[in-house]
């Protein structure tokens, strides 16, 4: 068992990986964020990036679902590319219409949870169900309501984003991005940007989520989470992936001196 | 402050005595007398003649000359709120064409006066005689009329004064697209929302809030800028009419102060609906006021998506580690 194998479930060659990177860079100008990337994320884990802030664990998460565009490399979400269509040897970019339409197979949550302000929580979870698939009102509204419930916001659905908590708008965001039915979901910093007493309830959604069997991949600095939640941890500083394994024994036993003077930081 | 203990929790209300403020009385005390002086001479002169203001304010030539002037406004306005967003969204669209030509379409009616693009207007049908449908350069030709026989003075005025307005609207509205915080289109974006769903649906209707308060002083402005289109030439607006009238009766400052009431009269109608305008759209965002919020109003956890202040771990750790 070596520390730096990242898919250690045995079977994984069989079934096709939820995503896939293999090689993937990005630079924006002449500074390069991401250096030759590879992981994999089987369907149904949960995946905690982890490293210091600039070591790039945003801009990746970001080219998962193609709101940067990668620089080289291949990166592909269940089977088919991110952004291109390989014909052959040759890469075509795709039409924004189907970028999107590879978009809405996977939610995303930010840091500044950045909801609709002039629509209220349950108009929120509703518009992209209504907008972009176009499914009935009645159905579509039935199931936001749902979802508000799941994420404990029943009593909430009228309320307009600034009558809500950080924490409350951060689980509306949630409940927002599974409105869309995603096969993945991209968490980037979820609690960063919430008051200490707010993070628990949305740590919370988010365990439960995991314990559904929600493919996540979640850069924080949670170690608390990622320990008791994550499947693999992957530490990323400057670019590159230091190292990356089960969490517990990441945690407990980095192997890399870049690795433990951040967990000393951070722990 | 040991004694303090057992005292009941219900503290007596403040009877303070309230701060005076000598020289506020003193100043509007001089501006009411300079202000009567003023009205009790401008009462008495005779030049401003105001028995002829009484007479014409309501006389027929005049009210339809002020709905004239009211019909220039709407219409142009209109044209350039259509023609403004329209161009905002094409200088922002991520098509270079489209970029170009709204740059272009600005440069050149923002960067020529009014009145001499309405002269320009007022020549059309000396400049194209007819208007020819069909393919240029050939002898193909499937329909053809006289320009004088399409446009009169007043549709021209109306084109004129709103294609020059659009290139001023544009700006506003684009001003009012970029103020959206970048995250919300990401968000849209992430949800597998078009770029034109975004715009339609997220972008616009919050970027209203920034765009409502200079084009109601736009409409204003416009009401206004009517008067100059005597360069079509046409002149049954509100200025022209009355400049029309007191050519005859010799007295012109009576009708000057006529047509101001009524652009006054106008404008403040203006500025009323303007308020109910921004309070719409001022919906979820910061109203603290509103309602439909709830208990949400007195704690201290209101907060602006936006507007926020991070204030955990490593607070600029997301916004550094993306560039």
């Amino acid at each position: 068992m070596t520390d730096t194998s990242i898919a250690p479930a045995p079977s994984a060659a069989a079934i096709t990986p939820m995503v896939e990177a293999v090689g993937v860079s990005k630079s924006f100008g002449s500074n390069e964020v991401l250096k030759s990337i590879s992981l994999t994320v089987r369907p149904g884990e949960v995946l905690c990036l982890v490293g210091p802030s600039g070591s790039g664990k945003s801009t990746f998460l970001r080219l998962i679902n193609h709101l940067e565009t990668l620089s080289s490399g291949r990166l592909s979400v269940d089977g088919s590319l991110v952004g291109y269509r390989q014909v052959g040897e040759k890469l075509y970019e795709l039409h924004p219409k189907d970028a999107a339409r590879q978009r809405r197979e996977i939610g995303m949550v930010f840091q500044r949870f950045n909801l609709f302000p002039h629509m209220t929580a349950l108009e929120n979870v509703m518009e992209a169900p209504q907008r972009v698939k176009r499914q009935p009102k009645a159905q579509v509204e039935q199931r936001a309501r749902d979802l508000l419930a799941r994420v404990g916001l029943a009593d909430r659905a009228d309320y307009y984003p600034a009558h809500l908590s950080g924490g409350q708008q951060q689980r509306v965001a949630i409940a927002r991005a599974l409105a869309m039915e995603p096969k993945l979901m991209l968490f980037d910093e979820p609690t960063s940007a919430l008051d200490p007493e707010l993070v628990g309830e949305v740590l919370d959604v988010m365990k439960e989520l995991a314990s559904s069997g929600m493919t996540m991949i979640v850069v924080t600095h949670e170690m608390g989470f990622a320990r008791e939640v994550a499947d693999t941890l992957v530490f990323m500083d400057g670019g590159v992936v230091v190292e990356s394994g089960q969490p517990r024994e990441v945690l407990a036993n980095p192997q890399h001196d870049r690795t433990r003077a951040f967990l000393s930081k951070v722990l | 402050m040991s004694t303090a203990a057992g005292s009941a929790p219900e503290s007596e209300p403040i009877r303070a005595i309230k701060l005076k403020h000598p020289w506020r009385i003193v100043f509007a005390v001089v501006i009411l007398v300079i202000a009567a002086v003023f009205l009790i001479d401008a009462a008495r002169r005779p030049a401003y003649d105001w028995a002829s203001v009484a007479k014409y304010l309501f006389d027929r030539r005049v009210s339809a000359a002020a709905l004239v002037t009211l019909e220039l406004t709407v219409l142009a306005m209109i044209i350039a709120i259509v023609l403004g967003v329209l161009l905002a969204v094409m200088r922002l669209s991520p098509n270079p064409v489209l970029k170009a030509v709204a740059w272009f379409y600005v440069w050149l009616f923002r960067g020529t006066p009014v009145y001499v693009q309405l002269v320009f207007w007022g020549l059309i049908a000396t400049i194209y005689q007819t208007i020819d449908i069909g393919i240029p350069f050939t002898s193909v030709q499937w329909a053809s009329f006289a320009t004088q026989a399409v446009v009169n003075a007043f549709w021209l005025s109306v084109i004129g004064l709103g294609l020059n307005e659009a290139a001023y609207m544009s700006e506003i509205v684009r001003a009012g697209l970029v103020s959206v915080d970048t995250g919300q289109n990401e968000a849209a974006t992430a949800l597998g929302m078009s770029w034109g769903q975004t715009m339609t649906r997220v972008i616009l209707p919050q970027a209203m809030r920034v765009i409502i308060p200079p084009t109601g002083n736009e409409v204003i402005s416009m009401l206004k800028t009517t008067s100059l289109v005597t360069a079509v030439p046409f002149s049954f607006d509100l200025y022209n009419r009355t400049r029309d009238i007191s050519a005859e009766t010799f007295n012109p400052i009576p009708m000057l102060i006529v047509a101001s009431i009524w652009y006054l009269f106008f404008t403040s109608i203006l500025m009323v609906g303007q308020y109910f305008l921004e309070k719409r759209f001022a919906r979820g965002i910061g109203d603290r006021r509103d309602g439909k919020g709830g208990d949400g109003g007195p704690t201290g956890t209101l907060q602006i998506v936006g507007a926020n202040q991070p204030s955990v771990v490593m607070p600029q750790a997301h916004e550094a580690g993306r560039r």
